[in-house]
């Protein structure tokens, strides 16, 4: 994967530092720092490109990494300090936004059926529902270019969770990633599902190729997975995530199948949405009750970071959401120019 | 799987959800076909509306189905 085209100060800082090899000499002064700072504050950070692309930047460090980038980069204290410049305006904005229900005892059903309400399917519009019924083919594919961010590497952010499990949350959350990761059959592996559907549709399955056209949004999505993910602090908050994602879709991939079968599609480019309607299914129980629930009874201080993280999930969906339906209810692209 | 140890079965009934079919299950039809199981953990259906069955789609959900308790 190539480095993305900076979108400010932020990331043309950090492309700088990247396309050298880490030096032993401190090179983020209090100069630096503070330059950070300052842009990360004076921005929205859910909607800020600068922040976000720059944040997913640096978590890409932790994952694939970036062709004529040092791969030591990735524990280099210089670029770790950096990031928690953003990560804490991230935290600090989601934490301002995101309402999180009070009053739910440390018991596996209460914190499951608290995640299934705050999960409920509602009436509201729905880009599920947009696809089902009236997406173009110019917008399925946009639909399919926003979501290839994650799903091209689906699972992974919440796979760093695992070693800080112990339990039956630990077996649950590896019985949900092993069903994620294709049982054994790497052709079964959800993102190697998804690599098909975007061949289907005509586009490029190689991760991170789309980067570029992709709204501040649909970036930070991905980043509060990997926020979530990559901080043991966090590991309620990554369990409640993982849950209200699985609760969140069944039913939607169902209608995101029919809007491809509506478009014409064959099997193999909706094998995705369908094999996500039966997996799901079970996922979101296992999720919902083994991991969150179990977790919430082994540490009962994680139920309101586990509901966060439940809620920060369903928070940023909502935003992405409504960021396509807005795009193409006024007849215009959701994707950043080419 | 070869050499796998058997893995006797279990069915967790799930509040106002689908039955979770874990462990060494052949799941047939009505005419004692074999029904493929496409995961090793499967949800089955106990709502009546899912469009998969006898696997559970998420139905339940919409549907607002309760258990008897």
């Amino acid at each position: 994967m190539k480095l993305p085209a900076p979108r400010g100060p932020l990331g043309a800082s950090l492309t700088d530092l990247l396309v050298h090899p880490p030096r032993d000499t401190d090179i983020v002064d209090d100069v630096v720092l503070t330059r950070w700072r300052d842009a990360a504050a004076t921005a929205d950070p859910l909607t800020d490109d600068d922040l976000q692309l720059t944040l997913w930047t640096l978590y890409a460090l932790h994952y694939r990494g970036f062709e004529g980038v040092d791969d030591a980069w990735e524990w280099d204290p210089d670029v770790l300090r950096l990031r928690r410049v953003l990560e804490d305006a991230f935290e600090a904005s989601l934490r301002d936004r995101v309402a999180v229900p009070a009053g739910t005892a440390a018991e596996r059903e209460a914190v499951a059926s608290a995640l299934f309400a705050m999960t409920a399917p509602g009436p509201g519009p729905s880009v599920a529902r947009y696809v089902s019924r009236s997406a173009d083919a110019t917008q399925a594919e946009e639909f399919l270019i926003h979501r290839s961010l994650y799903t091209l590497m689906e699972a992974d952010p919440h796979t760093w969770a695992i070693p800080r499990l112990s339990g039956v949350p630990k077996a649950a959350l590896v019985e949900v990633q092993a069903d994620e990761y294709g049982g054994g059959r790497p052709e079964r592996m959800h993102s190697a599902l998804f690599a098909r559907t975007m061949r289907g549709a005509g586009l490029v399955d190689e991760y991170g190729y789309y980067v570029d056209r992709l709204p501040a949004v649909t970036i930070a999505a991905l980043n509060l997975m990997s926020l979530f993910g990559l901080h043991r602090r966090w590991r309620g908050a990554i369990a409640g995530h993982l849950a209200a994602f699985e609760m969140t879709s069944s039913l939607p991939n169902r209608l995101y199948g029919d809007g491809f079968r509506r478009l014409g599609h064959d099997e193999g480019t909706t094998d995705y949405f369908d094999e996500h309607v039966e997996a799901d299914a079970v996922h979101e129980q296992i999720a919902g009750r083994d991991l969150a629930g179990r977790l919430a009874e082994q540490e009962p201080e994680l139920v309101g970071d586990i509901l966060f993280g439940a809620a920060a999930c369903l928070y940023l969906d909502e935003l992405v959401g409504r960021h396509l339906l807005d795009a193409w209810s006024a007849g215009t692209s959701s994707l950043r120019a080419a | 799987m070869t050499g796998r140890a058997p893995q006797p079965a279990t069915i967790e009934a799930c509040p106002n959800g689908p039955l979770l079919v874990r462990g060494d299950v052949e799941l047939v039809d009505a005419d004692g076909r074999p029904i493929e199981k496409r995961r090793r953990t499967v949800a089955l259906c106990r709502c009546g509306s899912s469009a998969i069955a006898p696997f559970c789609d998420g139905s339940h959900k919409a549907i607002g189905f309760v258990t008897p308790s």
